[in-house]
């Protein structure tokens, strides 16, 4: 398949997604996906609403299995470890595969809480003060929170909120970190925060973002994915993945006319 | 204007009697609100009829006296008037309904928002709906005559070992129980269970709301931080909903408070002071339904007692709804 | 560490720090799970006991000398023909009277009322009202209509005391009602120039109506179970006639249950449970109803 971009073989594989199909009861929301996220890269999946990015997203650390719903078909590897194999346990790989929502959704704990919370459910032995602080300051909340460890996490503005989701998600130290549309309820000045972030926690983490910004993603990432929908004939929309290859290919030069039109923003 | 503009002819047609309407608008909203109205009278109808006749109670009957008496015997010769007494019981039987209602709530709620398919939910509900529309003198019949035997059966069959587990304590120094306590037909635990069980579906259905308005995106940050099902429920879904939950709890409370039928039925009315569950007891409830049975004379003392134990009823639950209220307005978490 | 210094720390991949321990953990999800699913069962199995006793007991007795017999101090020959003919006049009062102040109240709340000290002060009161013990009403009723109306131990002062008590519950039904009529109906009634009146008693009412008979029908099953208000106003249990007027002496269903399960002999507990059926089932029917009036409803719109 000429979708599976051959160019990412300079960085070791993560992910590998193989005739990926997802379902929620009889709609098919999303069909025959083949892509590799490279590790310690960011790989930005655009496309129109109802396309599928977020339910792809959503597979690579099992999240679909909460919706009863749901069916996941096709073959996707962690490491080269089937993760829908009945051997891999979810809730095992989501600590290994953090994710970062739409809109943030800190507990209502404190912000200390919010860190710990995930390293102590997962049974976390170290020094919980030093990581909490790490994960702050990894997530550049360190200075802004660092005297009110105490308030509750709602207390915080939005973008705050989103980092500190972020900070939440790599205490648990994972490999991977999904983000589905992070800035998507922030302004433009906390966006901006995010995406330096991104910049730096790509050293040590494998990234893979769901965006609706095109911007965002030329600026961001290394690779792209561009997903598009076509109607079905149930009068329903079924996503499938375009064209997936290095952004400035994507967005410069891409192979198919669908993404040169949406990269230059003719519809979406 | 002197040209004639051409659908002049039909205004004519039009008469809409403004006043009219306007007039009738007024008297309805008149008469609406004074039906509204009616809700303050009857909070103005309680509080007065209430405050009346306990100030006259309270000018034969020095306030320290109804708190401190240690009887309760205000339709005797000898009258004593210890509030106290009937408030033990009702405290009594209201901490076992709520030792029943709480985990059996709580739990139910749960499972309905958590774990039960949307068919199961469907089912489960309108149980848990007829649970709590089943009348209260239902479940006094319950209370005497099936859960009382029933526990008196268990007890007996249960009495060998029993025996051996007194004896067993009192080995132990210090120990010294002559023998197994029986449960008497009027009880207070019977009357309890059951209340609990009359209170369960006011703990499940409003935590089972609180639960559901719990965002789903706080249990999706849960779940990918690898966190289990019950991991989820128990430190991030139950804290979120704590307020809600907190509160059901108490109003649960204050409908135990002011139970009247499983109480009068099966706990009995003989007024004593303690906490033994296995013994007759009256509520405050109790002693309202005992008084206004008998003819109780308007102006004796009898029929001011009455108003004296509703004042003390109402008080109480009062004080529980508001701390009820309270609690939610401070402690809900806004999530929009 | 500089601690001004934001950059990412020089992390450590410490994954081995991390003891999931999952054996353990789903070890206790199971036990949690168990015990979920353990207390609602728990619910079910007491409502089926309490059903099961309850037509054991009782359907011995019930048959149509039970239903059309008045009570008698020998247990063969007792029934409920004054109880039943005391709850329907009873009924008949709280829905002629609830009716109308109910929904009058509520239409008053949701739809004209501007948010001043009298609304406020009106929904407090209700939501307070809601949390009063029966008894208390009971109190209320024995005091007010009883001594100072002076209407004696009749089915009006026992109506009218139900009636207080189920107020709260009609008027937030209504409003609840109310409320699910799309907006737009009121939009277009006003922009044809009627007066707030006009839409709501020739559209609003129209299509709120089946809510709020809902409403009303479950507020009337309510009713009909309560004892203790009725006993504090002090209603006869042992009535060997059916009432001819508001004023006449009367007793309910629910006190007649209670008095026999108050008596020391079996026969008349047996009496009770079927007392109970016939109760229940007058409360199942009207469920049933209100349940077929809300489907309905909710198919239309």
């Amino acid at each position: 398949m000429t979708q599976t971009a051959g160019a990412t073989t300079a960085h070791k594989i993560a992910f590998q997604a193989e005739k990926l199909s997802v379902s929620y009861g009889s709609v098919m929301a999303v069909k025959d996906v083949f892509l590799e996220i490279p590790q310690n890269q960011i790989v930005a999946f655009i496309g129109p609403s109802g396309c599928g990015k977020s339910t792809v997203l959503r597979c690579f650390n099992r999240m679909n299995d909460l919706i009863p719903s749901a069916k996941v078909e096709g073959r996707i590897t962690f490491n080269g470890q089937d993760i829908y194999d009945k051997h891999v346990d979810a809730v095992e790989l989501r600590r290994r595969v953090g994710m970062v929502f739409q809109r943030p959704n800190p507990f209502p704990k404190s912000i200390y809480q919010n860190i710990a919370f995930g390293a102590k459910i997962n049974g976390y032995q170290g020094d919980m003060d030093e990581l909490v602080e790490r994960s702050l300051r990894d997530a550049a909340l360190w200075d802004e929170v660092k005297d009110k460890l105490k308030a509750s996490g709602l207390s915080l503005s939005g973008g705050q909120q989103q980092r500190l989701c972020i900070a939440r998600a790599i205490a648990i130290e994972p490999e991977v970190i999904l983000m589905d549309e992070p800035c998507s309820a922030l302004d433009p000045i906390s966006t901006l925060r995010v995406e330096e972030l991104m910049q730096e926690l790509k050293q040590k983490y494998t990234i893979v973002i769901v965006t609706h910004n095109m911007q965002q993603a030329s600026r961001t990432s290394d690779y792209t994915a561009f997903y598009n929908a076509k109607a079905t004939d149930q009068g329903g929309k079924m996503g499938y993945l375009v064209e997936y290859d290095r952004t400035e290919v994507i967005f410069q030069q891409p192979a198919q006319q669908s993404t040169q039109e949406y990269v230059s923003g003719r519809f979406g | 204007m002197t040209v004639q503009s051409p659908s002049t002819p039909s205004q004519s047609l039009w008469r809409p009697n403004r006043d009219r309407s306007r007039l009738i608008q007024t008297i309805v909203k008149c008469i609406c609100g004074a039906f509204a109205a009616v809700s303050i009278i009857t909070t103005l109808g309680i509080v007065a009829t209430l405050l009346f006749e306990t100030i006259t109670f309270l000018q034969e009957i020095p306030l320290w006296q109804f708190l401190t008496d240690r009887k309760w015997t205000p339709l005797f010769a000898s009258k004593e008037f210890g509030i106290f007494v009937l408030v033990s019981a009702t405290v009594m039987i209201s901490i076992i309904s709520i030792l029943v209602a709480m985990p059996l709530g709580l739990l139910a709620a749960i499972c309905l928002s958590e774990y039960a398919s949307p068919r199961m939910r469907k089912i489960l509900k309108p149980v848990l709906e007829v649970l709590a529309g089943v009348p209260t003198v239902v479940y006094g019949y319950f209370a005497l005559l099936t859960v009382t035997p029933s526990l008196q059966a268990l007890l007996e069959f249960l009495t060998p070992l029993l025996n051996v587990f007194l004896a067993v304590l009192n080995a132990l120094p210090f120990i010294a129980i002559e023998s197994l306590p029986e449960l008497k037909g009027f009880n207070s635990l019977s009357a309890g269970l059951v209340l609990g069980v009359m209170i369960t579906p006011l703990v499940a259905s409003l935590s089972e709301d609180a639960i559901y308005s719990v965002p789903q995106r706080l249990r999706d940050g849960a779940y990918a931080l690898g966190t289990t099902k019950r991991e989820t429920i128990t430190s991030v879904v139950l804290p979120a909903a704590l307020s809600g939950i907190v509160s059901s709890l108490i109003l649960a409370i204050s409908r135990a408070v002011g139970e009247t039928m499983i109480v009068t039925l099966a706990a009995g009315a003989n007024p004593t002071l303690g906490l033994n569950p296995f013994v007759p007891v009256m509520t405050m409830t109790a002693f309202i339904v005992q008084v206004t049975k008998g003819d109780a004379v308007h102006g004796s003392i009898a029929y001011q007692t009455l108003f004296a134990v509703g004042t003390t009823l109402f008080l109480i639950t009062l004080a529980l709804n508001i701390f009820s209220f309270w609690f939610v307005r401070r402690f809900r978490e806004k999530y929009d | 560490m500089n601690i001004n210094d934001t950059s990412p720390s020089d992390r450590p991949i410490n994954i081995e720090l991390f003891k999931p321990n999952l054996a353990k953990r789903y070890n206790l999800d199971r036990i949690f799970a168990f015990l979920a699913w353990g207390a609602t069962t728990i619910a079910v199995a007491i409502l089926a006991w309490l059903l099961f006793t309850i037509l054991v007991d009782g359907i011995g007795t019930l048959n149509w000398n039970f239903i059309d017999s008045f009570a008698s101090r020998k247990a063969e020959r007792a029934g409920i023909k004054a109880a039943l003919a005391g709850t329907l006049w009873v009924m008949g009062v709280v829905a002629v009277f609830s009716f109308p102040i109910g929904v009058g109240a509520g239409i008053f709340l949701e739809e004209f009322s501007e948010d001043n000290w009298f609304t406020r002060l009106v929904e407090i009161n209700i939501s307070n009202l809601a949390g009063v013990p029966s008894i208390i009403y009971g109190l209320l009723g024995l005091a007010a209509f009883v001594r100072l109306f002076g209407f004696g131990r009749s089915v009006l002062a026992g109506g009218l005391t139900l009636v207080l008590l189920i107020l709260p519950v009609i008027i937030v039904s209504t409003r609840e009602a109310l409320r699910t009529v799309p907006d737009g109906i009121r939009a277009a009634g006003f922009a044809l120039g009627a007066t707030r009146w006009q839409v709501i008693w020739h559209h609003i009412l129209p299509a709120a109506m089946p809510g709020i008979l809902t409403g009303m029908i479950l507020s009337l099953s309510r009713a009909i179970g309560e004892t203790a208000p009725l006993l504090a106003i002090g209603a006869a249990s042992f009535i060997a006639f059916k009432p001819n007027s508001v004023l006449s002496d009367f007793t309910v269903l629910p006190i007649q249950i209670y008095d026999w399960v108050g008596r020391p002999k079996k026969e008349f507990h047996d009496l009770a449970a079927s007392g109970i059926i016939v109760l229940m089932s007058v409360l199942l029917l009207m469920n049933a109803g209100a349940i077929y009036l809300r489907n309905r409803f909710q198919q239309n719109r």
